[in-house]
């Protein structure tokens, strides 16, 4: 549960690069990640950061580098070059993808409980009561009543839709999550609930995660560790409190100076 | 039956305009290649280049397609619309082989070679010297919950059938118990999932026949097949195992209970009756003395 | 327990004309357990920054910080992280917590993330919140609502939950009644009295009197104007 479990790394991302034609996407990004740590991934619109973010969930293919990724026998491999099947059944299993706009992370025209067992049905679950009782076992969780489990997501507020969005992807025990802004666009007070329920998720589970956004107040209250990206190169990297307090890089000082004061 | 052998022109007894069977004979082979492909993966969707054929899509473009490419000039042909031989689409389709390939036709199942069927099929076993080719829809499964067919086709290659779990599922918690009564999805031989076509779920069970089946989808320009007696396994929960059902009544004409019914409704006070859908079945049940509730009132050709 | 030798700390203002501002150099201080030091010097001399250099929170420029064999200038991000779980408390002047979280549970995470039973946890939390008199009707609301000392009050009771082997207390004291005083200064005493090293700020002499073993001036390591 508590990082440090094991010796090595989860994910050890090596020399990434990603270019669109001659433009850079992210250039060299190195970095670990340890069992237990949240990581996020600050900057501006086009630093890069969902392109990097995208690489290591494999759904963009690096240029050049390695992602090397410690599976759950305790060998490591390399996500950019295994096989698809396999890269896809991590996506299933041992992934999580959550969404900056949760319709893209949810099936709209499938039941609260249909979304959230989809992952359970996908790696063989046949038993329909037991699909439904875990489904429901996870609305709680994220702290949607069990009255809405044949609702669909179209008849949920935006925060519902974020927190079923999280149910679908915590469903199947994953051991690393990316999050894409995952408090974009949603109400102060929405996002506060949302914040407290990730962090609670992630220190129950022992959840690593990978956080893009341009929120240094949500990076603050999830992440443990930052990396600061400006035109696909990382600036900075450090403890969040640090970079945010005592920020080296002249791009990272402009950033944090930026935040207005409430 | 199926003879790859080339069928000149001069084989078209009467429609001297036409090659046999109206398709030239380069689209037969693609179509055959197809098929054959189709019948050493069983339940794959092998593309083919499916021709504008001289009835609407929707009309059995697919299944004409296929009987095209698969008649000789010996077969003998039937063809059944849910069932029945005397239906418009039904009656169509057999006259438009008997002109452009001048075989014999038949509505008797055990004369057939080939049988062409939308959305049933036949009570009588089928036997290994016979072809049953289906005409279909939408050939995908997954479609109606991924619009995507890049992701279908992906989600077939790598076996990811979650989704088709989704559907009964979602089926299952709106209506409490798997409601999906036709295009009841399969997979075969453990590996691919279909769709059989809009058959009836009561229909599931016989697909592991002795018979060659084969599916043609005109629109979406797929080819499908099953060899004989491969494995065809309905999906179901363990918990809400598949059930092939159908009407809890037997035969109004012919008192048969094990065949699949119609519903007619017989007056405008509601008055109902249950009768075969396939009307072969019926005709020669009738015909061997078997009477139903109401088979004595009835005469021939009422239903 | 926290060796702190030859560190210096300079602030970079790249967007002001890239200005290098020299707050601190030579900074040499040991403390060990059982040990309290009190930090002193005028207002801007650089007590915050020492602490917050020694929590990691700013970044050293030169030196070693060493905590429990940890040095805090050179390890990485997840080892401080660990030191920051198990071993080295700090009580800062502000509550920095998520909106919404009930106060009973803003106390009692410390033990939580080291996987303290969460009844344990939250009695312990319920222990340190009624000697430090923040009322049972609170404990359910989150404190970003409550008043200055409320507030106070609950960072001293988180910063008290885990019994980490070194603490750091920023003006502990400040804006409390004297009851509550008392009780916070009966917390180090009994912290010092486990075998906890403490380094701590105090504007109030006479806490600072019965407290702190001895006293640091860090005006001694303000560097001279060049």
């Amino acid at each position: 549960m508590i990082q440090g479990e094991t010796n090595g790394p989860l994910l050890s991302v090596r020399g990434v690069t990603h270019m669109y034609g001659k433009r850079i996407g992210c250039a060299d990004v190195h970095f670990d990640l340890y069992p237990g740590e949240v990581m996020g991934i600050v900057g501006e619109s086009g630093s890069g950061k969902s392109t990097l973010l995208n690489c290591l969930a494999g759904h963009l293919v690096p240029d050049r580098g390695e992602v090397l990724f410690e599976m759950r026998d305790g060998a490591v491999k390399d996500t950019v070059t295994m096989s698809e099947p396999e890269r896809r059944m991590l996506g299933r299993t041992d992934w999580a993808f959550v969404h900056q706009h949760a319709r893209d992370g949810l099936r709209m025209n499938v039941s609260a409980g249909g979304n959230v067992g989809e992952r359970l049905m996908a790696v063989g679950a046949r038993h329909y009561g037991g699909i439904r009782a875990e489904a429901v076992d996870w609305l709680d969780r994220v702290e949607i009543a069990e009255s809405r489990v044949d609702d669909r997501p179209t008849q949920f507020s935006g925060g519902m839709q974020q927190r079923l969005q999280i149910a679908r992807n915590l469903v199947t025990g994953p051991r690393l999550v990316f999050m894409d802004e995952p408090t974009g666009g949603l109400d102060v007070s929405v996002q506060a609930r949302l914040l407290d329920l990730l962090r609670g998720l992630v220190r129950e589970m022992g959840l690593s995660a990978i956080i893009v956004t341009h929120d240094l107040a949500v990076v603050r209250l999830l992440a443990d560790r930052l990396m600061v990206m400006k035109d696909g190169q990382v600036v900075e990297t450090g403890l969040t409190d640090q970079v945010l307090d005592d920020p080296q890089h002249a791009y990272t000082q402009l950033l944090v100076s930026s935040v207005l004061q409430v | 039956m199926m003879d790859l052998r080339e069928n000149g022109p001069e084989t078209a007894t009467e429609m001297t305009d036409y090659n046999f069977a109206y398709l030239d004979e380069q689209t037969k082979r693609m179509i055959r290649r197809a098929i054959l492909k189709g019948l050493a993966i069983p339940g794959y969707q092998v593309p083919f280049a499916s021709r504008e054929m001289p009835m609407p899509y929707g009309w059995g473009t697919g299944g004409v397609q296929v009987s095209a490419a698969t008649l000789t000039p010996e077969d003998t042909f039937k063809v059944i619309d849910q069932g029945a031989d005397d239906t418009t689409n039904a009656v169509s389709i057999r006259k438009f082989f008997e002109r452009t390939a001048g075989v014999a036709t038949t509505e008797e199942t055990s004369k057939a070679s080939v049988i062409q069927t939308r959305h049933r099929i036949p009570e009588e076993p089928l036997r290994e010297d016979q072809i049953l080719v289906y005409q279909v829809p939408i050939p995908e499964p997954l479609r109606f919950l991924e619009p995507s067919e890049v992701e279908t086709r992906k989600m077939h290659s790598l076996e990811e059938y979650g989704l088709m779990h989704v559907k009964l599922y979602e089926d299952i918690s709106r209506h409490g118990a798997i409601a999906t009564a036709y295009a009841y999805p399969v997979k075969v031989e453990g590996r691919y999932v279909m769709d059989p076509s809009p058959i009836p779920k009561f229909d599931n069970p016989k697909l592991e026949m002795a018979a060659i089946q084969l599916f043609g989808a005109g629109r979406e320009q797929r080819i499908y097949a099953l060899p004989p007696w491969c494995r065809v396994v309905s999906l179901d929960f363990e918990d809400y195992p598949f059930e092939a059902s159908k009407a809890d009544a037997p035969c109004d004409l012919c008192g048969a209970d094990d065949s699949y019914l119609d519903e007619v409704i017989m007056d405008d006070s509601g008055t109902r009756m249950f009768v075969c859908s396939d009307t072969d079945y019926c005709a020669s049940r009738r015909a061997a003395g078997h009477v139903g509730a109401q088979g004595a009132i009835e005469q021939e050709g009422a239903a | 327990m926290i060796e702190i030798e030859g560190v210096a700390k300079t602030f970079t203002l790249h967007n002001q004309g890239c200005v290098v501002i020299p707050v601190m150099q030579g900074a040499t201080l040991s403390v060990a357990r059982g040990d309290c030091v009190g930090l002193i010097g005028a207002s801007g001399a650089g007590k915050s920054t020492l602490m917050r250099m020694i929590y990691g929170n700013y970044l050293a420029a030169e030196g070693r910080i060493v905590v429990d064999g940890v040095d805090v200038v050179q390890a990485p991000p997840r080892e401080i992280l660990a030191l920051r779980r198990e071993t080295l408390g700090y009580v800062s002047q502000f509550l920095r917590v998520v909106p919404r979280v009930p106060t009973l549970d803003v106390v009692a995470e410390p033990l939580l993330v080291l996987g303290v039973d969460a009844e344990v946890a939250r009695n312990r939390a319920r222990a340190l919140l009624t000697r430090l008199r923040i009322p049972e009707r609170l404990w359910a609301l989150s404190p970003t609502s409550f008043s200055g000392g409320e507030q106070q009050r609950v960072n001293i009771a988180r910063g008290f939950a885990h019994d980490y082997p070194a603490l750091l207390l920023d003006e502990p004291t400040a804006s409390l009644d004297a009851a509550n005083r008392d009780t916070v200064l009966e917390l180090i005493e009994e912290a010092k009295a486990r075998g906890a090293a403490i380094i701590g700020i105090f504007h109030d002499e006479a806490a600072r009197e019965r407290v702190c073993d001895r006293v640091v001036d860090v005006s001694a390591y303000t560097p001279r104007a060049a």
